[in-house]
């Protein structure tokens, strides 16, 4: 009771009252900080005593990790993850013959390689931007000698081969890639003050949007054919690519479309009053600032198209989800289709999930706002 | 000052020339009649009450907004619809916002060297050495790494100030710059202008503050529902105005 003593100007910094750090107050303001909240509190707690123990027994307690038969799993009554070693292959790279994989799996190492640096701070932003360019213009070529070969001693290996996660990637990697510039060209293209590209724009994203994936897909790969000469067709897989990219790319335009809405009137005048070009202005004032805002709904967006390459099954290509599938169909494995789905769940969650961190951790690094 | 010879022998340094503009927005006349030239180091300080269409008369000059008739002469280049002849004159003619507008997602450096280097082709270290001339002689330069959001209003102002600068304009448009500051921040703005005024710089401010015109404007024009009304150099403005419109104005902002 001496606050009363100081002078006008002097009170020192003093701490919080002891109640109101450390883990107990934490618990006491989070957890029992009223009786809603102590109920609540209490029937999580029961809840999560009836369900982890059963799921813990099957992951992991009763569930079989040896083997490489079904057999071995024959009378346990957890999970079978036999399957994952017996199958590992397949899920991971479909039918790409075995003595290829390591084509797949250099592309991945090159991949990794290129883009760790990405991550650190004390790289230059001159090899960063080498780098970028690399990923985005060479290493795209890279991977199409490797993968489907043909030249440097490389032998064919044709697209119905390609499966499993590595299939998975290819579609979705591809498809992020081409439906960003293409959505952003478009949300300009739709905003323009030129009618026929406004009108072209518009009709393009209304058309692609209005139609399911599955539509595109089918169309793509029975319906194409028929209008094109014989052997003037394009690889399945090629037209499975196009057709995903063209239909992302509606979606990524209404997203651009909304950031440059948000972006004050301001801007764009303060850009054209300094002289700068319709384009420049796009590319150096609005676009950073457009594209930084939708953060969210672009990673939405890309998570999205992640997800819906496992519609590719419907056209006979095996992704990740689709070989899981296929495996579980398989006679000997029949007893075991749940082992499929959560494995073909857990790899889709580590690469959404990790869409999902990293666009986090861009938004952070480029608020400029209140720093 | 207005007979026929004088403008001829003057017109070699005209800057602004605009002659019978008028635009609507939509059905509604905003500008009528504008006729207005601005030498080659004159300072004119447009005011009236608001509404009267003096912001969107100096978003004419620099095409921010569009005239539908007469002509607009900045520098001898007229202002079409032809890209080209815009993106001309605005290199030559500098603005500054109410609000700023200064890019947030760049430095205060970048803000100000983006367009010395995209639009002028400065190569970059001679652009940054002119930016920090302009922070210097606005009175900032250790906030040049810093991002806008991190400055206060006043701070902002002269560096939009300054960034207008970079391009070297031979006219600057000030668009109530000082009417989106706090009390305490509109003389640091304001003793910018002024030093800017007192270089020579080619200036149209829009603006409010009285005593800003009475010190550096060599003409004071005043404008009322879509027309200018008088126009006086700032003596006369004040202490003898003509018109009743511009009575009633300016009995309203100087009784307080």
């Amino acid at each position: 009771m001496n606050s009363q003593n100081y002078a006008p100007g002097s009170h020192p910094n003093l701490p919080p009252p002891k109640n109101l750090v450390g883990p107990i107050a934490w618990v006491r303001e989070n957890l029992f900080s009223g009786v809603y909240s102590t109920i609540l509190t209490l029937f999580a707690i029961y809840m999560l005593s009836v369900i982890i123990p059963p799921l813990l027994s099957w992951f992991v307690l009763d569930a079989t990790f040896l083997g490489n038969t079904p057999d071995a799993c024959v009378g346990n009554d957890g999970a079978c993850w036999v399957f994952v070693t017996v199958w590992y292959e397949q899920l991971m790279y479909g039918q790409f013959p075995p003595e290829q994989i390591w084509r797949v799996n250099f592309a991945y190492f090159l991949a990794l390689a290129a883009a760790a640096p990405l991550f650190l701070n004390s790289i230059s932003t001159k090899i960063k931007t080498a780098l970028t360019v690399f990923l985005l213009v060479f290493y795209p070529v890279v991977c199409f000698y490797l993968f489907y070969g043909g030249s440097f001693g490389l032998e064919i290996v044709e697209t119905p081969l390609w499966g499993g996660l590595f299939l998975t990637l290819v579609i979705a990697v591809t498809g992020i890639v081409a439906s960003f510039p293409i959505g952003v060209v478009l949300a300009l293209g739709r905003r323009s003050k030129m009618p026929t590209i406004k009108t072209i724009c518009i009709v393009y994203i209304e058309f692609w949007r209005g139609i399911p994936l599955i539509t595109v897909l089918f169309m793509s790969s029975v319906m194409f054919p028929l209008f094109v000469p014989e052997g003037l067709s394009p690889d399945k897989l090629v037209r499975a690519l196009v057709g995903v990219a063209l239909f992302s790319s509606a979606y990524m335009a209404e997203v651009v479309r909304g950031g440059l809405q948000a972006i004050p009137k301001g801007q764009y005048e303060a850009a054209d009053a300094l002289g700068l070009s319709y384009w420049k202005s796009m590319i150096f004032v609005i676009l950073p600032q457009a594209l930084k805002m939708v953060i969210p709904g672009i990673v939405n967006t890309f998570i999205g198209l992640f997800k819906d390459t496992t519609l590719v099954l419907i056209i006979g290509l095996f992704d990740l989800l689709g070989t899981a599938q296929k495996a579980s169909t398989n006679p000997d494995w029949i007893a075991y289709n749940i082992e499929g789905y959560v494995i073909a769940a857990f790899g889709f969650f580590v690469f959404c999930f990790s869409m999902s961190r990293y666009s986090q951790r861009l938004e952070r690094k480029l608020n400029t706002e209140h720093r | 000052m207005t007979d026929q010879q004088n403008n001829r022998i003057l017109s070699e340094d005209v800057v602004i020339r605009i002659s019978e503009m008028h635009k609507w927005y939509g059905d509604f006349h905003v500008l009528k009649n504008i006729n207005l030239e601005v030498h080659k180091g004159e300072r004119i300080v447009v005011c009236g009450p608001s509404g009267s269409g003096k912001s969107t008369m100096i978003r004419c000059i620099n095409r921010l907004e569009e005239h539908q008739k007469g002509q607009i002469i900045i520098n001898n280049t007229e202002l079409t619809s032809d890209v080209k002849n815009i993106e001309e004159v605005r290199r030559e003619v500098g603005m500054v916002f109410q609000h700023f507008n200064l890019f947030p997602h760049l430095t205060i450096l970048d803000n100000l060297t983006l367009a010395p280097i995209w639009v002028r082709k400065i190569p970059k270290a001679e652009a940054e050495a002119t930016a920090m001339h302009y922070l210097e002689r606005v009175k900032i330069p250790e906030q040049a790494l810093k991002y806008p959001g991190q400055l206060s209003g006043g701070q902002q102002q002269r560096v939009a100030i300054a960034r207008s600068l970079c391009m070297k304009p031979k006219v600057m448009l000030f668009d109530e710059p000082t009417s989106a500051l706090d009390p305490e921040m509109i003389s640091e703005v304001l003793d910018t202008m002024i030093s800017l005024a007192e270089d020579g710089m080619t200036m149209v401010c829009v603006t409010h503050e009285m005593g800003f015109a009475r010190k550096v404007a060599d003409r004071v024009i005043f404008m009322d529902a879509g027309e200018i009304i008088e126009e006086n150099v700032p003596e006369e403005f004040f202490h003898n105005p003509q018109n009743e419109r511009t009575k009633l104005f300016l009995s309203q902002i100087l009784d307080h």
